[in-house]
């Protein structure tokens, strides 16, 4: 095997080496020296870090597990400080020596920070790797103040991330005119207005000659001799080439690293690739070139004869919320070119393109950007446009997408449409094909294309279109359907089963068209609980519809072991039941016994083979706690013992849950009963909450203690247990009626709205008819411990492990 | 080089329920069989792509997919390729049918 070494590990680089894996598996022993601690990452999102939408983990493209299957061997945080051509080898700074058969340098760049005095202070940053994105987001939380220096596209996607972070942004522009290499005057003046709106500040035509403070920044001076304040300064004024390693050892160096049109560099067997390289005298800051030239090099590194790298023609769009914006190729008009444009001021929507020699050569968008990958193909393509060269070019189709069949048709499968993952048009339309997807959603998340950015998915609708051809429904495209089953909403799924009188799983999906004949694990258990609900005591429960631990009726763990959670009405036991308890988890070993969040006990790190045995022997029926259904009511002690209790909570609550266990519902549901305002139940916090008062309870809805955070609604009170029953029984019919599946209650009822709910419910037929239909659901549980225990067939079926011994 | 190539009778076909897994454990290893709807038979590794790990066996089975019980992870029967966006892949294991005994090839 050849040795191949690469000196950084960013997307450039990286990328590479998936390409020459791709071609070439098991032909290079590869090492990967990279300078920050941390595996390779989406630089491109982390404008997105910044803004608040995402998190580092999610911007990991290569995790280290990928380098360990692939036999990489990778040294984090070890930057390389000499490459010795003549020995073939390098030498990282902690003294490590490796040899190299072929050398990529992929080293990448660093912000361009400007040679002024005060550039060394604290509070001075660039905006390049997530070290700087965690240290903007540090200061946002001790300081007020930011000036980002640099009105370009990095610029102002670090000051709307600031912004985001609650600091006053100010930004210095040496030039009158933002984004001036990517945007004419009138374009620009758009985005300043409504950056401005967004409450950005803009310094116009300010060269910063100065920062001052003492240790750490306090604001800065212009050439002009005027001073503005800052906490913390962002230098976003360009990038610069990591060269260093590369010029000390020889190799020769302009702006970047110079490489050749197959990315070698002066040195034979040396090669860079990303934006450490200079190609034709440019240097790409943008990932689709950088890409480009990954495939290239991986070509020509795994001896295979490839088409040499010419350089790209890059589009760019403007990462910020609520700025629709693209721009491509040249700007300015010089003798040769005209310009077709359009610009509706009172939409702020404004579009130009540039033409020489009947061909595109540049594009500005500004309000309205569906058209940029049409235009942009057009401009890479260089099309002859003369048969269409009127205002007409400019003016958006009505179709979904913005570029017509033709141009889907002879696009070649290996084209990139998805620059941010790597998605080509063929992998787009084999998803498409082989797991028959309908809408732009479905195609999102089977390939990961238009999932970053988003650009690409006018691009991505169209190929839907195209591949598709008479099925394509574009109103069905757009909305989103219970999963990639099916186009059909949840409320037409429901129409559906009570129209058409279905019965069973396998039947909705027959009849419905389902495109997975047995469906999936998001419209399996959905349609299992609709038609539950709907058919209430006719309906025979599909076990196998349901997820693993409603269908093994125990919860499992990460190790493949189940947890078994026994009732324990009100949080109420017995000496009698502890000791069973006590009992079982001795005889079985059991690795951890605990109190849960609901007033019951645990056994966790139970094998599945037991679980029959163990329920046995435990005789006490589920509590459910692995379903989407009641699962406690957590009581207070209450008037029977607690000198402040007002009303008898435990009795409440043991009533409660006697009626309403096994009740299916969309997702789980949690009571709390408290037998005075001091609340010891948490009750404002469960999904329906009882408050003791004196002469009657109040009852809180809506209430959430997880992942939604939410306190809970008073949705009314009443002055009997009777009335709470009653009352409680209509409300979680009503919920179970409307409420989408996986819907908890506290977004439900954000969703349809308190009042609307309370004028439901106040009706008292409506409540009567509720009651009515919630009685007749319940009639149809039994107990499911008991069930498994006086079945053979389901033991065998769900609760077997077989064992041989081979050889004995 | 020598290898040897072992059959283990694991279990009647027509004792397999269509759509569950059936899980076996030969020696330290911990196989699935999963029986589509269509009555083809498969032996998979029992244990998840997942790099925090989990059992098969449990999944729910579509065709000839079966969704990872613990991370939802879809996963082919076939050839045990974990399903975009996801990526890995699942050891599997040859079969031979012979008079209604299933046979995992180890």
């Amino acid at each position: 095997m050849k040795k191949l070494v690469m000196i950084g590990n960013g997307m450039a680089g990286v990328r590479t080496i998936e390409e020459i894996l791709k071609l070439a598996p098991e032909h290079f022993e590869i090492t990967i020296f990279g300078e920050e601690p941390h595996p390779n990452y989406n630089r491109i999102k982390l404008s997105n870090i910044l803004q608040g939408d995402t998190s580092f983990d999610e911007i990991i493209i290569n995790p280290l597990d990928w380098y360990k299957e692939n036999n990489i061997q990778l040294y984090t945080g070890e930057p390389i400080v000499k490459i010795d051509a003549e020995a073939k080898r390098v030498i990282s700074d902690q003294g490590r020596e490796v040899e190299y058969d072929e050398l990529i340098i992929a080293t990448g760049s660093k912000s361009f920070i400007l040679p002024i005095p005060g550039a060394d202070k604290q509070g001075v940053t660039g905006f390049r790797d997530i070290h700087d994105c965690e240290m903007m987001i540090k200061s946002s939380k001790e300081y007020k103040k930011a000036v980002v220096i640099g009105g370009g596209l990095l610029g102002l996607e670090a000051a709307r991330g600031l912004l985001n972070l609650g600091m006053n942004v100010d930004v210095v522009h040496l030039m009158p005119s933002l984004m001036e290499r990517q945007l004419d005057h009138i374009a620009a003046s758009m985005l300043k207005a409504e950056l401005e709106a967004q409450g950005m500040s803009f310094l116009m035509e300010k060269e910063t000659v100065e920062i001052l403070g003492d240790e750490r920044v306090t604001g800065l001076r212009f050439k002009d001799g005027s001073e503005v304040e800052a906490d913390l300064i962002v230098m976003a004024i360009g990038i610069k080439s990591n060269t260093e390693v590369a010029k000390n050892s020889g190799i020769y160096v302009n702006r970047g690293i110079v490489v050749n049109d197959f990315m070698e560099t002066s040195v034979p067997h040396i090669y860079a690739v990303g934006e450490c390289a200079e190609h034709r005298e440019i240097v790409y800051g943008l990932v689709a070139p950088l890409y480009e030239q990954g495939k290239v090099l991986a070509n020509r590194i795994s001896g295979f004869e490839a088409a040499p790298y010419k350089g790209s023609v890059t589009g760019t769009q403007l990462k910020v919320a609520g700025v629709d914006l693209f721009s491509a190729g040249e700007i300015f008009e010089d003798g040769t070119t005209k310009s077709i444009m359009a610009y509706n001021e009172y939409d702020r929507i404004y579009k130009r393109i540039l033409i020489r020699d009947n061909k595109i050569v540049g594009i500005v968008l500004y309000g309205d950007t569906k058209d940029s990958t049409k235009l942009f193909r057009m401009l890479t393509k260089q099309e002859d446009i003369s048969g269409i060269t009127s205002v007409s070019i400019l003016q958006s189709e009505c179709s979904v997408s913005g570029t017509s069949d033709d141009d889907i048709a002879s696009m070649p499968n290996d084209e990139l449409v998805c620059g941010c993952n790597g998605v080509t048009k063929g992998a787009i339309v084999e998803a498409i094909k082989t797991q028959g997807l309908t809408t732009l959603d479905q195609v999102s998340h089977c390939t990961n294309a238009g999932r970053s950015c988003g650009r690409c998915k006018p691009m991505v609708a169209s190929i839907l279109e195209h591949t598709l051809g008479d099925q394509f429904d574009a109103s069905a495209a757009q909305k989103t359907s219970i999963c990639g089953c099916t186009t059909l909403s949840r409320e037409e799924l429901v129409e559906e089963i009570k129209a058409k009188g279905l019965t069973s799983v396998k039947e909705v999906m027959n009849v419905l068209g389902w495109n997975n004949e047995e469906g999936c694990t998001k419209c399996r258990p959905a349609i299992n609980y609709y038609l539950g609900m709907i058919h209430m005591d006719e309906y025979k429960d599909d076990r196998d519809s349901r997820l693993v631990n409603e269908k093994m009726h125990a919860n499992i763990q990460k190790d493949g072991t189940y947890s078994v959670v026994p009732r324990m009405y009100g949080g109420v036991t017995t000496p009698q039941d502890l000791i069973k308890i006590a009992k079982v988890a001795e005889k079985y070993n059991v690795p951890l016994v605990k109190l849960t969040g609901g007033q019951r006990i645990g056994l966790f790190g139970i094998k599945k083979e037991d679980l029959p045995s163990i329920w046995e022997e435990l005789n006490m029926p589920s509590g459910y706690a692995y379903g989407k259904t009641l699962r406690t009511v957590k009581t207070c002690v209450g008037a029977q013992f607690c000198r402040y209790g007002t009303q008898d909570s435990m009795a409440l609550g043991i009533e409660l849950e006697k009626k309403f266990e096994r009740l299916d519902t969309p997702h789980k549901v949690k009571m709390g009963v408290s037998a005075c305002p001091r609340n010891c139940s948490e009750a404002g916090i469960k999904d329906i909450g009882f408050v003791g008062i004196d002469g009657g309870w109040e009852i809180y809805v809506g209430g959430n203690g997880g992942v939604d955070l939410r306190a809970g609604d008073l949705l009314c009170t009443v002055k009997t247990k009777e009335e709470v029953m009653e009352m409680t029984g209509a409300y979680l019919q009503y919920y179970r009626e409307t409420a989408n599946y996986l819907e908890r209650t506290s977004k439900w009822l954000e969703r349809l709205g308190l009042e609307h709910i309370q004028g439901v419910l106040a009706n008292e037929e409506t409540r009567k008819a509720l009651n009515e239909r919630m009685d007749k659901t319940l009639k149809k549980y039994i107990e499911p411990w008991d069930e498994a225990i006086h079945s053979e067939e389901i033991q065998e079926k769900y609760y077997t492990k077989h064992t041989i011994r081979v050889g004995e | 080089m020598l290898q040897t190539i072992t059959r283990i009778p694991v279990a009647n076909y027509s004792n397999l329920k269509a759509r569950a897994g059936y899980s076996i454990k030969i020696d330290d290893k911990e196989i699935v069989l999963f029986k589509t709807s269509n009555g083809n038979v498969y032996a998979l590794e029992n244990r998840s792509p997942h790099p925090k790990g989990g059992v098969l066996s449990e999944g729910l089975v579509s065709g000839d997919y079966v969704f990872c019980p613990v991370y939802d992870w879809k996963i082919s029967l076939k050839d045990g390729l974990v399903q975009a966006p996801d990526t890995g892949y699942v050891k599997i294991f040859n079969i031979e049918i012979e008079k209604d005994i299933i046979f995992v090839v180890l």
